[in-house]
């Protein structure tokens, strides 16, 4: 796995050095703070995808989970006396509550595929009912600053982001929540047997991807400076991407923390980088698109060559 | 008497797995469960070490009804090593042999959440060694031969002290040299008073290490005989009957 995260962390720095080479503006402080920023919201969702993905698993919903805990944060905390704490707490409360439902789903034999494709559907449209449809503005100071303020020059979601990294990569390598949550994607039997609560985990493992969805949402909402319904649109496609590039193994047993982050630095450099030559947004769509299929042909390739070795 | 079960019923669709079986087991002695394939020795160990439900009937171990769970029998002090060995290969040995049991880092007398991997490490290959096995811990399950994958297997069961130590067909992958060394492995269990129930098709292995034969067919128990007082021959041919 290390050689596999070196041999990105090259990847990552060629693709820097051509994005250079075509666009004057690209090795600029700004812009790499503008890549770090993006890279916050989707690299919070990849890492909740390499937990997910490690325990064999798919969270399809995590786009729509972001609008609607966003959405119904805001809503019910526009005139409560401490609207930051609220807003907090509602987003996380929802987020982990929608997941938790995706968890229990999956627990009681329902294909991760289908119980995450249902709740995408059912946040999407449950943050559009909430929203009557339009974006919600007004959002506290308090939300703005995590979205746009800046300490020492650097975003305020960067700092956000290398914090739950941190704390992410602690909770997969280093405490039972991460272990189980990989003996289960590798050998579910064998966790069962050895008295792992299967039903119980994957309630608390998809809660948390859920929450991750939840502060991605917070900072987006913050950078845009609204709540909006439509907010995270196909992000879960990009953060599985990101998660594959990372390396963790769509069969399940393997994920990296730090992968999933070197995954969504590349997809926002690549993403940054195409919007600085002009390509039109939609043939970005194409280009992720070809990413994950390339990364996916990739993994598969690596996974049946370790086990030839 | 350590094992009692008393008229256990097991269906699986239209399928009578078990069927009315009572069995006792003793404090250190070694049972050979033996039968054809689908005789129900396996189902019948599953319902003690709590991976399968039964429809009917009591499980009492150590003086007291077991829990339905694989959690509560673990707790009771029963573990099992499945044929298929159940482990999970992606992930390093001494992760294997503490799966669902790992231990914490404790600052302060105050139990922390993170696992200690040092203690673990080092704890995993004391028991690796106690098994005469030369496997580096830090190794994937799936990159270990045959006979190694079932020495972490064995470490896994061991590494509590298990009063009743279930093993299904711990010999059927394994060459003749490391056949000897889990044979005599059971010696040494059955010396230190654990109790193992063997499930095995070997009769020749059963018939080096244990006690007692117990014979199923169709969900039923059939023959209950103590090792002295029958034959290799005449265990056969109540097989073949």
């Amino acid at each position: 796995m290390r050689t596999y995260l070196g041999l990105m962390f090259v990847g990552l720095l060629l693709l820097c050095a051509v994005c250079s080479f075509l666009s004057d503006v690209f090795l600029t402080w700004p812009n790499f703070l503008n890549i770090l920023t993006a890279s916050a919201t989707i690299g919070l969702l990849a890492i909740g995808a390499s937990f997910i993905i490690g325990s064999g698993g798919l969270d399809l919903s995590v786009g729509s989970l972001m609008a609607l805990s966003s959405v119904v944060a805001i809503q019910f905390s526009t005139h409560s006396p401490f609207p930051f704490l609220q807003t907090l707490c509602l987003c996380l409360v929802v987020a982990a509550v929608a997941g938790g439902v995706n968890g229990f789903l999956i627990g009681r034999k329902i294909p991760a595929f289908i119980a995450t494709l249902g709740m995408l559907s059912l946040a999407r449209g449950l943050a559009l009912i909430f929203s009557n449809g339009r974006p919600v503005y007004g959002l506290p100071d308090s939300i703005l600053f995590l979205g746009q303020g800046r300490v020492i020059g650097i975003p305020v979601p960067v700092f956000i982001f290398l914090g739950i990294i941190l704390f992410c990569h602690v909770l997969l390598r280093h405490t039972k929540f991460g272990r189980y949550s990989l003996m289960i994607g590798d050998n579910v039997n064998a966790a069962r047997n050895a008295g792992i609560r299967i039903q119980r985990h994957l309630i608390w493992l998809y809660a948390f991807s859920g929450m991750l969805a939840a502060v991605a949402g917070l900072l987006f909402m913050g950078r845009v400076n609204a709540a909006d319904p439509n907010a995270g649109m196909m992000y879960e496609l990009t953060a599985i991407t990101a998660t594959i590039i990372g390396g963790t193994s769509l069969s399940g047993g393997k994920a990296s923390v730090i992968g999933a982050v070197l995954g969504a630095l590349i997809m926002s450099v690549l993403q940054n980088g195409l919007t600085l030559v002009n390509v039109p947004s939609y043939y970005q769509q194409v280009a992720v698109g070809i990413v994950l299929i390339v990364a996916v042909a990739f993994g598969q390739w690596r996974g049946g060559h370790a086990a030839t070795n | 008497m350590l094992l009692r079960i008393e008229g256990l019923h097991k269906h699986y669709g239209g399928v009578h797995a078990l069927d009315d079986v009572s069995l006792s087991v003793d404090t250190g002695t070694v049972i050979g469960l033996v039968g054809d394939n689908g005789a129900g020795k396996s189902t019948l160990m599953k319902c003690v070490t709590g991976a399968e439900k039964p429809d009917h009937g009591s499980i009492v171990f150590d003086g007291q009804p077991i829990g339905l769970t694989p959690f509560d029998s673990r707790q009771a002090g029963i573990e099992m090593i499945y044929q298929d060995l159940d482990l999970c290969l992606r992930q390093d040995v001494t992760a294997n042999i503490f799966l669902g049991r790992e231990d914490l880092v404790h600052l302060w007398g105050m139990q922390t959440p993170f696992m200690n991997h040092k203690a673990m490490n080092e704890s995993g290959r004391a028991l690796i060694q106690t098994l005469n096995a030369d496997i580096d811990v830090s190794k994937e399950a799936g990159s270990l031969s045959g006979g190694q994958r079932q020495a972490v297997a064995i470490a896994r069961a061991l590494l509590h002290h298990p009063k009743l130590l279930v093993m299904d067909e711990p010999t059927a992958a394994l060459g003749v040299r490391e056949i000897t060394k889990v044979l005599n492995l059971i010696r040494s269990l059955k010396d230190q008073g654990i109790t193992v129930i063997l499930i095995s098709h070997r009769l020749s292995d059963i018939f080096e290490v244990a006690d007692r034969i117990v014979m199923m067919r169709h969900g039923k128990i059939v023959d209950d005989n103590a090792v002295s007082e029958t034959s290799l021959t005449k265990v056969t041919q109540r097989l073949m009957m």
